[in-house]
C-alpha cells in the first residue's frame, strides 16, 4: 500500500502540485481546457508555509479517521486494502462536518459543486499527479512505513 | 526515448534519433521529457518576477491570490510578460540589422582606400546589388549620383540613424499603404526609432509603470512594427546590397546533404555576414587541396536554421536541417566543424559535439559557450577568419571515427531565392516587372489568396508535421504560400518547394499559375528577418490596385504553426499590427491565464488594427480558419467566386 510522503526541505513552494491536482481532477485533464470548465475543480492539495519551510498538505488517509466518524450520511468509509478514505458522492449531503473534523485541514469544501474534496491518491492512475508534477522530487510515493507507536 | 514517429514526421530525423538513442545521446526531446510536467503558472503567463516583492503567482482557478503584492492583476502580469517577449524578439532582429548596417559603414570607409593586395578588392564585402543600392539610396532621399563611397557612407549613416532616431517615422514604415500609415498615426503606434521603441516598451513593464493591458499591447505593437518595418527590413535590404539579392536557385535539403567522403562544415544561426565568407573560403583552392591531402574528396558546406536560408538563397548551399535538427547533424558523426553565430543555437550543442570529434566554434561576441573554441568575427578580416575556421574543420577530418558515421540517406530538391522584386520579374517579365498578374489571379478567383507560413520548430509538437499539414491544405485550396525560416525548410524536406509539387498537391487554379510561370506552389523568401519581404510584397500588392486600400483588406493570412521563440512573438505581432489575421499553433501564447488579454489579442484587436491572433492546435483547423478568413476578405472586396472548388 503506497502513501504520499514529503521531503519538506526540498519543497520550493512553486505550487505545481496544486495545478497538477486541479488538472488531474478536471473533466478534460488539460490545463488550458480546465480553465474554461463550468464547475472548476479545486486543488486537493495545498502548499502552506510555516517559518522557512513549505508544507504540501493533503489527506493523510488516517486509519482511525475523525472525518469518517463525523460523517452523518455514511458517505465516508475507510478502505483497508487500499489504505484510502473513500467518499461516496451519491450519499454526501454537503454538511461540511468532515471539513470541520479534519485536524489537518486537508478536506476542502467545493462550494460550487456542494461536495467536499480531498486527495484520492489519483486512484485510477499508477502515480498521483502531484508526484509527477513536483520539479524537485519533494513529493514521494512509496510503500507505507509503519510507525512504531511505542517510540 | 520511444515513439520516434510521434517526435518527427521527417524520416531523416527519425533515423538520426534512433542513432542518438542507441548511443545514449540526449536530444531536445529527452530534455523535454525531463522537464515535464512544465509549470502551469508559466504556461499561463500568471507568474510575475518583475520585482523583488515577488515572485507572485495568480491562481488561475480563481480561489487563491488574484493580484500580486503590488496589486498587479493577471491581465497586467500576462501583458507585461508578453511585452517583454516582444521587446526581446524585436531586439534580436534589430541588432542583426544594426550589424549589417555597421558592415556597410566599414565598407564605405574602405572604398576610399587602396584595394587590398591579395584580392584586389577594397574590402571582403562589396556592393553586390548596385541596382538595389541605388534604389534604396533614392528612397531615403540620398543623391545617388554621388560617388559610390559617398552614397554608401550616407546610406549606412541614415540607416544606423534609424536605431537612435527619437521622433518622426522610420523610413521603411513609409512603404506601408497610406491607409495603414494613417491608422498607425491615429493609434500613435507609428514606429519612431528602433532602439527607442524597445527601450520604451521595456520601461513600461518595470514595476509600477503601465498596468493597463490594452495600453501595454498598444506599446508592444509599436515596438513590433519597429522590428518588421525597421530592424528586420534594414537587415534584409542591406544584406541584399552587400551580399547580393537572391534569385531563384536550386538546392538540396535534409541531413542527407552531409557527405561521407567530404569535410563537412555546418553553419548555424542567423547572421549571414560571416557565413557568406565561409561559402567563399570553402571553395578556396588552398583549403580544398589541404582537404584532399587529408583524404577527403573536398569541402562540403551545409547550413542549419536561418544562416542556412541566407546562404541557400544566395548560393544554393545545401540545408542540413531546421531548428530541431541542429543536434542531429552532429549525431551523424560526419560534421567536422559547426560554426555558429547568434540566435536559436541550443546550449546543448556543446555536449553533443563532445560525444564526437565535431568542433563547435562560436564567432560572435554576443553568443559564447563555456569551454568552446571562440574565433571572433571582425568584418575587416572576414575572409581570413572564415578561412581559419574552415581550416580547423579540414584538419579535424582525420579525427573522424568512420565507424560511427551514419548519415540518413534522405535529401530533397528545392527551389528558393524568391524576393519581392523577383516575384515582380517572374510574373511580369524582366522588362515589364509588375504585380499585376498576381493581383489579377486573385481578383479572377484563380488564386484564392495569399498565406505567409513561417516560424520555428517546437519539441512539444511532432516536428515538421504542423508546417507541412497546414501548407498542403492551403495550396490544395489555391492559396499561394510564402515561407521563411524553419517552416520553409520543413516544407522543402517534404518536397513542396519544387515546381512539380504543384501537380501533386496544389488546387487547379494554383496549379495553372505554377505551370504557366514555372514556380513552386510554395515560395521560399528567406530567413526570419526576411519576413519583412512579405510585408513589402503585401504593400506592393495593395499599390498595384484592385485588392483594397490596406493590408487588412487583402485575402491573406499568416501562420506560425510550430513557433517557440520570442522573435516569433514579435513577428506575429508586427503582422497583426500591419492588419494580418495570424494563427499561432499549437502552443498558445503564455497569456491564457488572463481571459481579458487573450480575448483582446484574439478578438478585439481586429477592431483596432484590422488583424488579430488566433490560437489553434490542429493543423487542419488552422488551414480551415485561414481559408475562411481569406474567403471573408474576398467577399468584402466583392471578388468573383473562386474558380475551382
Amino acid at each position: 500500500m503506497k502513501q504520499l510522503y514529503y521531503k519538506v526541505d526540498k519543497c520550493l513552494g512553486c505550487k505545481s502540485c496544486e495545478i497538477a491536482c486541479v488538472v488531474a481532477h478536471s473533466e478534460s485533464g488539460d490545463l488550458i481546457k480546465a480553465l474554461k470548465e463550468a464547475v472548476s475543480a479545486l486543488p486537493r492539495k495545498k502548499v502552506f508555509t510555516s517559518g522557512k519551510k513549505n508544507y504540501p498538505v493533503s489527506c493523510r488517509h488516517c486509519k482511525d479517521a475523525l472525518c469518517v466518524e463525523a460523517c452523518m450520511a455514511a458517505a465516508l468509509s475507510y478502505n483497508k486494502e487500499k489504505g484510502l478514505v473513500e467518499h461516496d458522492e451519491s450519499r454526501c449531503v454537503g454538511c461540511w462536518m468532515c471539513v470541520m473534523a479534519c485536524p489537518y485541514g486537508a478536506i476542502r469544501p467545493n462550494l460550487k459543486a456542494k461536495i467536499p474534496v480531498r486527495c484520492d491518491k489519483c486512484k485510477d492512475k499508477d502515480e498521483p499527479a502531484c508526484v509527477k508534477a513536483c520539479p524537485t522530487g519533494a513529493i514521494i510515493w512509496q510503500e507505507e512505513i509503519p510507525v512504531d507507536a511505542k517510540k | 526515448m520511444s515513439n520516434i514517429e510521434q517526435k518527427s514526421i521527417d524520416p531523416a530525423t527519425q533515423e538520426a534519433l534512433r542513432k542518438a538513442e542507441a548511443e545514449n545521446i540526449k536530444t531536445s526531446w529527452d530534455r523535454l521529457e525531463a522537464q515535464e510536467p512544465q509549470c502551469g503558472f508559466g504556461q499561463l503567463g500568471a507568474c510575475c518576477t518583475v520585482c523583488a516583492m515577488g515572485p507572485c503567482r495568480i491562481d488561475p482557478f480563481g480561489e487563491g491570490a488574484q493580484v500580486g503584492v503590488c496589486g498587479a492583476s493577471v491581465d497586467t502580469i500576462a501583458a507585461r510578460n508578453f511585452a517583454r517577449k516582444v521587446a526581446v524578439g524585436a531586439s534580436a532582429h534589430s541588432d542583426h540589422g544594426r550589424d549589417v548596417a555597421h558592415t556597410l559603414s566599414l565598407l564605405a570607409q574602405r572604398l576610399k582606400s587602396e584595394p587590398k593586395k591579395d584580392t584586389g578588392h577594397h574590402h571582403d564585402y562589396e556592393i553586390l546589388d548596385a541596382e538595389k543600392f541605388k534604389a534604396i539610396a533614392q528612397e531615403l532621399g540620398i543623391d545617388s549620383s554621388k560617388s559610390v563611397e559617398q552614397v554608401a557612407k550616407e546610406l549606412a549613416e541614415k540607416l544606423l540613424g534609424e536605431f537612435g532616431r527619437q521622433e518622426g517615422a522610420l523610413f521603411f514604415s513609409k512603404r506601408a499603404p497610406k491607409k495603414r500609415q494613417e491608422l498607425w498615426k491615429r493609434l500613435n503606434i507609428t514606429p519612431r526609432g528602433i532602439d527607442r521603441e524597445i527601450v520604451e516598451l521595456l520601461h513600461t513593464t518595470h514595476m509600477g509603470v503601465d498596468c493597463d493591458y490594452k495600453n501595454i499591447i498598444t506599446n508592444s505593437m509599436r515596438c513590433a512594427l519597429s522590428d518588421g518595418w525597421g530592424g528586420s527590413m534594414v537587415a534584409t535590404e542591406l544584406q541584399d546590397i552587400i551580399l547580393g539579392s537572391p534569385v531563384p536557385v536550386q538546392g538540396k535539403v535534409n541531413l542527407g546533404v552531409l557527405k561521407e567522403d567530404y569535410v563537412n562544415i555546418v553553419v548555424h544561426g542567423h547572421e549571414p555576414i560571416l557565413s557568406e565568407m565561409a561559402v567563399k573560403a570553402s571553395q578556396d583552392p588552398e583549403l580544398v587541396a589541404l582537404a584532399k591531402s587529408k583524404g577527403a574528396e573536398g569541402i562540403n558546406l551545409a547550413g542549419i536554421c536561418c544562416t542556412a536560408n541566407e546562404v541557400l538563397m544566395r548560393h544554393g548551399i545545401s540545408v542540413a536541417g531546421n531548428f530541431l535538427q541542429q543536434e542531429l547533424a552532429i549525431v551523424t558523426g560526419a560534421v567536422e566543424v559547426m560554426m555558429v553565430d547568434v540566435q536559436c543555437i541550443m546550449p546543448a550543442l556543446n555536449e553533443v559535439a563532445n560525444c564526437f570529434h565535431t568542433k563547435l566554434i562560436t564567432t560572435n561576441p554576443k553568443a559564447r559557450f563555456p569551454g568552446v573554441i571562440h574565433v571572433e568575427f571582425e568584418p575587416k578580416r572576414a575572409y581570413e577568419i572564415a578561412k581559419e575556421i574552415i581550416k580547423c574543420g579540414v584538419e579535424n577530418f582525420s579525427n573522424r571515427n568512420k565507424s560511427r558515421v551514419d548519415i540518413p540517406k534522405h535529401e530533397m530538391d528545392l527551389v528558393a531565392g524568391f524576393t519581392k522584386e523577383i516575384v515582380f520579374q517572374i510574373l511580369g517579365g524582366r522588362y515589364r516587372a509588375t504585380y499585376k498578374p498576381l493581383n489579377e489571379a486573385i481578383i479572377s478567383g484563380r488564386l484564392r489568396g495569399l498565406a505567409g507560413v513561417v516560424g520555428c520548430n517546437n519539441a512539444k509538437q511532432t516536428h515538421d508535421y504542423f508546417h507541412t499539414a497546414v501548407v498542403k491544405e492551403l495550396i490544395k485550396n489555391d492559396v499561394l504560400v510564402l515561407q521563411t525560416g524553419c517552416s520553409a525548410i520543413a516544407c522543402a524536406k517534404q518536397g513542396l518547394l519544387i515546381p512539380e509539387a504543384a501537380k501533386t498537391y496544389a488546387g487547379k487554379g494554383l496549379q495553372e499559375i505554377c505551370e504557366a510561370v514555372g514556380i513552386p506552389p510554395v515560395l521560399h523568401l528567406g530567413s526570419c528577418v526576411d519576413n519583412s519581404r512579405i510585408l513589402t510584397a503585401a504593400a506592393y500588392v495593395i499599390e498595384e490596385g484592385g485588392l483594397g486600400q490596406d493590408i487588412s483588406d487583402l485575402p491573406a493570412a499568416g501562420c506560425a504553426p510550430e513557433w517557440m521563440s520570442e522573435k516569433a512573438v514579435s513577428i506575429g505581432l508586427y503582422f497583426v499590427a500591419s492588419g494580418v489575421y495570424t494563427v499561432f499553433g499549437s502552443t498558445p501564447f503564455a497569456t491564457l491565464g488572463s481571459k481579458n488579454l487573450t480575448d483582446y489579442l484574439t478578438r478585439d484587436l481586429e477592431g483596432v488594427v484590422g488583424g488579430r491572433f488566433e490560437f489553434c492546435d490542429d493543423p487542419m483547423k488552422m488551414a480551415e480558419l485561414m481559408i475562411a478568413h481569406i474567403d471573408k476578405k474576398r467577399k468584402a472586396l466583392n471578388l468573383k467566386p473562386v474558380m475551382h472548388k
